[in-house]
């Protein structure tokens, strides 16, 4: 069986971590799977880890009282979900569901926070890995919100 | 040149303010068309608009065009029916580069209304004239109910693999949901042995190549079909103009190694 610092490196979040870096992480993550429907997050809950995502897909979502849970955006193989776990209060401010079977990597974020202060060089690759993750979710949104897909307004001119 | 007289056999409404119109020519043979090529549509006492072939041929010879209504002209075209008559003038246009795919993986980028154009290729993959190693599609879509074809999409599955990304959904949709550019990311794009044939909305095609090019595949196989507005549709008139070229003759399908100096200006 692939150890986790194995099975991070075939990740492309992890691309090009050297071995031990890849060693230093895994030792705070562990092999988790997710039935359909279970939930990976809970919004306003502790998030105390987050998710490599090897297989399967995931729904972030968050629940409006008139219409119930609504998606903002799925996730897959390739992705990773989470970054509640770096910043104070700790506390997820989405939903994460599993939308089939989901296989991934579940990092401890207390575990990897003190170790990233300890190791400020192996924090900044991290940090830079994430920054990169959320401006590409930041532009996505952006492009959204955007309503590309939508009618073109009317031409701009005087009316009378 | 002249436009021929046309007769709407089958009228059917995508979604709200999109329609695909399937016509007979009233004298003579239908036309011959090459996949990404248009015609010049017109609407008898409104004006002409450049739409892009959706399907020719396959059924009963009938000339298919998919509309989806932004002004004077296409909205008189939504409001025509079935067995009224408009006038066609065409087909223009260099189409998409079927034969370079044959011996590559081809990836097919479309986006909203433009995966009209790209309805060709996937016919001619359908019925054997095009080839390609590997075939796969990525579709976005603002709803899931405001996707083309979707009576059809999931028979396409023979030639095709289909990844679809809606911008909005709610939970019993299968697909994805967020921008096209997330699914293309995650897939593992064969870069150099790749060629994509892109079309959708400017903002979605300029994201969509920067994953392609970041993926490794050359500037020089990716195509992209730019549907600016037009007038004479033959190259005299200079209202597409782009710059040194005319988007109606020399494109509307264009390398994009070619058009890269000027695809980034903004304004152009
Ligand atoms: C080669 C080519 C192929 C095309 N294929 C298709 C197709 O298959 N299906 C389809 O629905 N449309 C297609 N178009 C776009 C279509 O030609 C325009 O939507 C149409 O000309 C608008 O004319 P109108 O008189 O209805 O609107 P206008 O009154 O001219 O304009 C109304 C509004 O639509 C916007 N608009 C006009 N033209 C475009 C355009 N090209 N792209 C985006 N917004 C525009 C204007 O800015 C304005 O806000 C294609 C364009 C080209 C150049």
């Amino acid at each position: 069986m692939k150890t986790i610092a194995e099975l991070l490196r075939e990740h492309p979040f992890f691309r090009d971590l050297a071995q031990a870096d890849l060693e230093f992480i895994g030792g705070c993550g562990e092999n988790a799977i997710y039935a359909t429907g279970d939930y990976l997050a809970r919004e306003n809950e502790p998030a105390d880890h987050f998710f490599v995502i090897r297989s399967g897909k995931v729904a972030v979502e968050t629940y409006l009282p008139d219409r119930g849970p609504l998606c903002l955006q799925t996730l897959h193989d390739g992705d990773i979900f989470g970054w509640s776990w770096l910043f104070p209060p700790y506390v997820w401010t989405f939903d994460a569901r599993a939308l089939d079977e989901v296989h991934a990597i579940r990092l401890g974020g207390k575990c990897l926070r003190e170790k990233c202060e300890g190791e400020p060089r192996l924090g900044f690759q991290l940090m830079k890995r994430f920054a990169r993750i959320a401006t590409e979710r930041l532009q996505a949104a952006r492009i959204q919100l955007l309503d590309v897909y939508g009618q073109s307004p009317p031409p701009q001119g005087d009316t009378w | 040149m002249i436009p021929r007289v046309y007769r709407i056999e089958h009228r059917r409404e995508e979604y709200p303010g999109t329609f695909t119109l399937e016509m007979s020519a009233d004298r003579g043979r239908p036309v011959t068309c090459d996949p990404g090529q248009f015609n010049m549509l017109y609407a008898f006492g409104a004006g002409e608009v450049p739409i892009s072939i959706s399907g020719a041929g396959r059924r009963d010879g009938l000339l298919v065009h998919t509309i989806r209504t932004q002004g004077l002209v296409t909205a008189a075209l939504e409001r025509l029916k079935e067995g009224e008559q408009l006038g066609v003038r065409g087909p223009f246009g260099q189409g998409w580069p079927l034969d370079l795919a044959r011996d590559s993986d081809l990836l097919i980028i479309a986006g909203g209304v433009g995966l009209a154009p790209l309805r060709p290729v996937v016919y001619s993959l359908l019925d054997g004239r095009g080839r390609a190693r590997r075939t796969q599609l990525y579709y976005g879509a603002r709803r899931p109910e405001e996707r083309l074809f979707r009576h059809e999409l999931n028979q396409w599955g023979r030639a095709v693999s289909l990844v679809q990304s809606v911008d909005h959904a709610d939970s019993d949709w299968p697909g994805h949901i967020g921008v096209i550019t997330g699914p293309l990311q995650a897939s593992r794009i064969n870069g150099p042995e790749t060629i994509a044939f892109v079309c959708g909305p400017e903002l979605m095609m300029r994201f969509s190549i920067r994953v392609l090019l970041e993926s490794g595949v050359p500037a020089s196989a990716i195509f992209l079909s730019m549907e600016r507005n037009m007038k004479c549709a033959t190259g005299l008139c200079g209202h597409c103009q782009w710059g040194p070229r005319f988007i109606c003759k020399d494109g509307p399908v264009f390398c994009y190694k070619d058009i890269q100096p000027w695809f980034q200006i903004r304004g152009l």
